[in-house]
């Protein structure tokens, strides 16, 4: 009777696929769904590209971006994913040091680059609601922007805990480093691809 | 087919990757405009689709020598776990005094393997395992049975972790009918295991026209 009753206390051991660990699949479940969410914006930038840039140009007459300054901010971002790789690596080998100072790296990056588009939004001379190349462009950075935010706050999660000392070089045990990582690096990859597509192109 | 994300390792390689082509895309953009640049974009971007459905997994090698006293048999099988070739081969292969340890992967859709739903498949598999371990011992061949993974290399892997075999049995469907022979698995196994693989082929419709 005890043990039926001690059964009952716990739901039973889920079915473990060995490749699938089911919080990484939780991982890409999220990017998929982000990345819908970012062809969403990306659609409506090529629609109000085309169907308006047609006839005005694109920029419309009279706008202007900072090409190089966001070329800046790309570089800030790419090295982020530098620091973040070089933070994991440096758990995986048990360095904790190194983990803290390549996640601490990270975080100030990302910050440095989300102050710099602040800053570039304060100086565009532009607003979302002047027309639909300043609402795809706000609804596109910002988008990104609001991505960069939420990995600092994953950054800032996962420094604080390594200062605490909660990681190490098992897999298990640095899962709250790396889907971090995974997600900043997706975040970078996005911007890579914003920054071509409205900046450059 | 890779996932880019797959690990944060992964997931850097790919910014890295990202970051060649784009730098391509933005010179063609500035050059030659921004039609030029969709075009290059578009052919990198279906050139990288091919490379990333086209990876192969990465070939290891595993050693899977027993060593022990007893012979160890393993055997892989799916829907052909319970066919009378592989039962018979097994018995002629143990004779004498064998471990034998059945490996049934539990085949599933590829939705419900990344959604990780796995139990209906683990149960067919298991029911499976069950009938055939009862033919074996039926047979006088005393074997244990575990449910493996979807992916047969990946389900001797895991075996191989705990259960040092000597050689292994892989049964199939007769080619044309058999997905495992479609994928390699045979020379796939041969060339990853350093132990000799025997390869069945199950004829289960003759099996049961035959009965």
């Amino acid at each position: 009777m005890a043990t039926a009753e001690h059964a009952h206390d716990h739901p039973p051991v889920a079915h473990q696929s060995s490749r699938v660990d089911s919080r990484l699949l939780g991982i890409y479940f999220f990017i998929a769904s982000e990345v819908m969410l970012f062809g969403s914006f990306f659609s409506a930038y090529f629609f109000a590209r085309v169907v308006v840039g047609g006839d005005e140009g694109w920029p419309p007459p009279g706008f202007e971006l900072p090409v190089y300054l966001a070329f800046l901010n790309t570089v800030i971002l790419v090295t982020s994913s530098f620091t973040m790789h070089w933070a994991l690596q440096s758990v995986k080998r048990g360095n904790r040091s190194g983990l803290i100072a390549g996640l601490t790296l990270t975080f100030l990056l990302g910050l440095t680059f989300l102050l710099i588009q602040a800053r570039e939004y304060t100086r565009l001379g532009f607003a979302p609601y002047d027309n639909a190349f300043g609402s795809t462009f706000y609804g596109l950075t910002g988008l990104h922007g609001a991505h960069v935010f939420i990995g600092l706050n994953l950054l800032l999660y996962a420094l604080i805990r390594s200062v605490k000392g909660h990681f190490g070089p098992e897999a298990e045990k640095h899962l709250g480093v790396e889907l971090p990582g995974i997600y900043w690096h997706f975040v970078d990859v996005m911007w890579i691809i914003v920054y071509v597509t409205v900046y450059v192109i | 087919m890779r996932n880019p994300f797959r690990s944060e390792a992964e997931a850097f390689s790919f910014v890295l990757v990202c970051v060649g082509v784009f730098a391509v895309v933005a010179v063609a953009g500035v050059l030659f405009g921004g039609w030029v640049a969709l075009a290059v974009f578009l052919v990198l971007a279906v050139g990288l689709a091919f490379y990333i459905k086209g990876a192969p997994k990465e070939a290891e090698h595993v050693a899977a020598h027993g060593g022990g006293e007893r012979r160890c048999i393993l055997v892989v099988a799916n829907e052909t776990v319970a066919g009378r070739a592989l039962r018979g081969e097994v018995v002629r292969r143990a004779e004498g005094d064998a471990d034998v340890l059945v490996v049934c992967p539990a085949l599933n859709s590829p939705l419900r393997h990344w959604a990780s739903d796995e139990d209906g498949a683990r149960a067919l598999a298991h029911d499976r395992l069950e009938e055939s371990l009862g033919a074996l011992s039926a047979a006088g061949v005393e074997a244990r049975g575990e449910v493996g993974d979807a992916d047969p290399i990946q389900a001797m892997d895991d075996a191989l972790r705990t259960f040092g075999a000597d050689e292994i049995v892989i049964s199939t469907h007769p080619p044309g009918r058999s997905n495992w022979l479609e994928k390699e698995i045979i020379a796939r196994a041969q060339e990853r295991y350093d132990v000799p693989i025997t390869h069945v082929v199950v004829d289960l419709e003759a099996e049961r026209e035959a009965d």
